[in-house]
């Protein structure tokens, strides 16, 4: 049976509020000064190490992105760890705690849909991410042209625009997960650790288990053995069998994209050596073109958790 | 114009509503006007709460037929939520945020333009007088303050039905006095008041009509005067407290009593069948007793509630 009236109605009225929640709590101040410092850190070591690097260099400025100096790891490492940990933190509670607060059935007995407060929700969330990142990215700029003197050329911004892309659709699919868990589990606390247990074993765990499954489950080619030369199937399944991870579509397209010099993501064939310059860089164009399946990947992602919590939240009891 | 010549504004008709393993509402058939006050009782679990869902369309009924304000909650939910107050059992507000906060978030949702926003929200504040405290946290409120805020919300809304689930359940008695008062001037604003409770001598004194819920059924409906004449037979109870001889027996003769019980040294309860208070007065100085007090005691809910079941009980 059709239902009448818009599905938005709300959603403006929501989004404001969640918003305004994020941004002056006290959970987002811990959560921003432990980002910024972080990245700050990185990225002083990594200019520390650029001013050695030859003024040359046509990428100085990407450098900041990617460099890692020990005992710190590069900027995109931690951020790519940062970000999962920000987003679960701001979606873990976003739909239990109407529920325990017992907000929720009064909220939906104003006149919107359900629809409208959860994706209300959820571009809030999102939003507290983007405005985070934006920041932190336009700090790391900032940074970069003070303490390097070098400005930017057309093609590093727009490659720095690029990662931000990246980063938000990344933040997006944990930011789904967090909130698809705040809808299965009454308790806030079971759903936080659901999430960073999850986030855990597919940041830690899986790439160290992914070999092993391959090993036991992907015959190898005997006569590849015998040669010792790698088996191809086995490092196709390797590298589909990770690529479930977020975290590593996040860490390949940033590579591609910060480090122009990346010609693949996954085995080089001589073929594709054939007439090109060695450490020569790679156009945006085709360094885009190379992180598209990622980049879509990330997005599916996203929308997919996002999915399964409506249909969930849309079937939910609304009785406290 | 009495209630009863007013339109429905809340009409159901076999509504039922099952889950997976058990039936929770079995096929309810209610009609509320505008300017009444509908008790919706009964014990804890007998449907009342899952019937208020449904009215509002946040629960899809299995069967039967819903309409609020001339709207069906299942197909034009906005439309009857933009009409209905609604206050759930043990209401929440958002805790970090003032009272006045909470209820300007609430008229954002509900679509009142800003400008208008604030003079409603000091209106609605005033009728459940909490305007002196409306810049407070509402972490920082007690249960009865809640509660009044979730009654300003519903002024807010100038909701032309409020539906008020367990309202009193929690509150100490001087609260609970306040907060039938509140809702008796909703009445005067002729909106529809359906409230459910599971204190049936609470609710008694400010219930219009009242539905007697059990086992998802609505067992008996109608003024809390007509359910006693059909439950307990139309008799009542009379007390009578005089210092004389042979009292009982002068009682027990007067045409229209049906038993006499001695309580203590001068205090009888009689069970009547018509209005016997006149009669008696008037044996009792004749006889030369002295007439202490002389009362008919108004028959309670809870009593219709409890007697009815002991004879369906006995009955099957």
């Amino acid at each position: 049976m059709p239902r009448e009236g818009s599905p938005w109605a709300g959603f403006g009225a929501v989004y404001a509020k969640e918003l305004a929640d994020h941004l002056t709590s006290m959970r987002m101040r811990v959560l921003e000064w432990l980002v910024v410092l972080t990245g700050l850190a990185a990225i002083y070591a990594a200019i520390q190490d650029a001013k050695s690097l030859t003024a040359s260099d046509r990428f100085l400025f990407l450098h900041l992105f990617i460099q890692s100096r020990d005992p710190l790891p590069s900027f995109i490492a931690l951020v790519g760890f940062l970000i999962p940990l920000v987003a679960i933190a701001l979606g873990f509670d976003a739909i239990n705690s109407e529920f325990n607060r017992r907000t929720m059935s009064r909220v939906l007995a104003q006149p919107l849909y359900r629809d409208a407060l959860l994706m209300g929700k959820f571009a809030a969330g999102l939003s507290t991410l983007a405005i985070s990142l934006i920041a932190l990215w336009l700090l790391v700029f900032g940074l970069g042209l003070v303490l390097l003197g070098v400005p930017p050329s057309t093609e590093e911004v727009f490659r720095a625009l690029g990662f931000l892309v990246v980063a938000i659709f990344y933040a997006g699919v944990w930011l789904s997960a967090a909130t698809l868990f705040s809808i299965m589990f009454r308790s806030a606390a079971t759903a936080a650790m659901c999430t960073i247990g999850l986030w855990l074993f597919l940041s830690i765990l899986w790439p160290v288990l992914v070999p092993f499954v391959v090993q036991a489950f992907v015959p190898i080619d005997p006569m590849r053995l015998l040669l010792g030369i790698p088996d191809v199937t086995q490092i196709y399944w390797t590298q589909g069998l990770s690529r479930l991870s977020p975290n590593t579509l996040f860490m390949e397209s940033v590579v591609a994209l910060l480090d122009p010099t990346t010609r693949s993501l996954g085995p080089l064939f001589m073929s594709d050596l054939v007439g090109a310059v060695r450490g020569a860089a790679l156009p945006l164009q085709q360094s885009l073109l190379l992180i598209w399946p990622q980049l879509t990947g990330l997005i599916a992602g996203t929308l997919v958790l996002f999915v399964i919590g409506y249909v969930l939240f849309q079937r939910q009891e609304i009785r406290a | 114009m009495s209630a009863t010549t007013r339109a429905p504004v809340i009409e159901a008709a076999g509504l039922v509503k099952r889950y997976k393993s058990a039936t929770a509402v079995d096929g309810i058939d209610l009609e509320i006007r505008s300017g009444e006050i509908f008790g919706l009782l009964g014990p804890n679990g007998a449907g009342k709460t899952t019937t208020i869902l449904m009215l509002l369309g946040l629960t899809e009924p299995s069967e039967g037929r819903v309409r609020v304000a001339g709207f069906d909650p299942v197909r034009q939910p906005l439309e009857v939520k933009r009409r209905v107050g609604y206050m759930p059992d043990s209401v929440g507000f958002y805790e970090n945020l003032t009272a006045r906060q909470n209820l300007r978030y609430s008229a954002r949702l509900m679509g009142i333009a800003r400008k208008d926003a604030d003079p409603r929200i000091e209106d609605a504040l005033a009728k459940v007088r909490l305007q002196a405290v409306g810049d407070r946290r509402v972490g920082a409120y007690s249960h009865g303050m809640r509660q009044r805020l979730g009654l300003a919300e519903i002024w807010l809304k100038q909701a032309e039905v409020a539906i008020l689930d367990e309202p009193t359940s929690g509150l100490d008695p001087q609260s609970t006095h306040e907060f039938l008062d509140m809702i008796r001037e909703l009445r005067a604003e002729h909106v529809a008041v359906l409230l459910s409770s599971h204190l049936l001598e609470q609710v008694q004194s400010v219930c219009d009509r009242v539905a007697l819920f059990s086992n998802g059924h609505v067992v008996l409906q109608g003024t809390v005067r007509s359910l006693a004449e059909r439950v307990l037979g139309g008799h009542s109870v009379v007390i009578v407290e005089a210092i004389g001889t042979g009292i009982e027996t002068l009682l027990g003769s007067i045409p229209g009593v049906r038993r006499v019980t001695a309580e203590e040294s001068g205090r009888y309860r009689l069970l009547a069948e018509r209005d016997v208070m006149p009669d008696i007065a008037s044996r009792l100085i004749a006889h030369g007793a002295k007439l202490v007090q002389l009362s008919q005691i108004e028959p309670s809910l809870d009593a219709i509630y409890s007697h009815y079941f002991q004879e369906m009980s006995r009955a099957a």
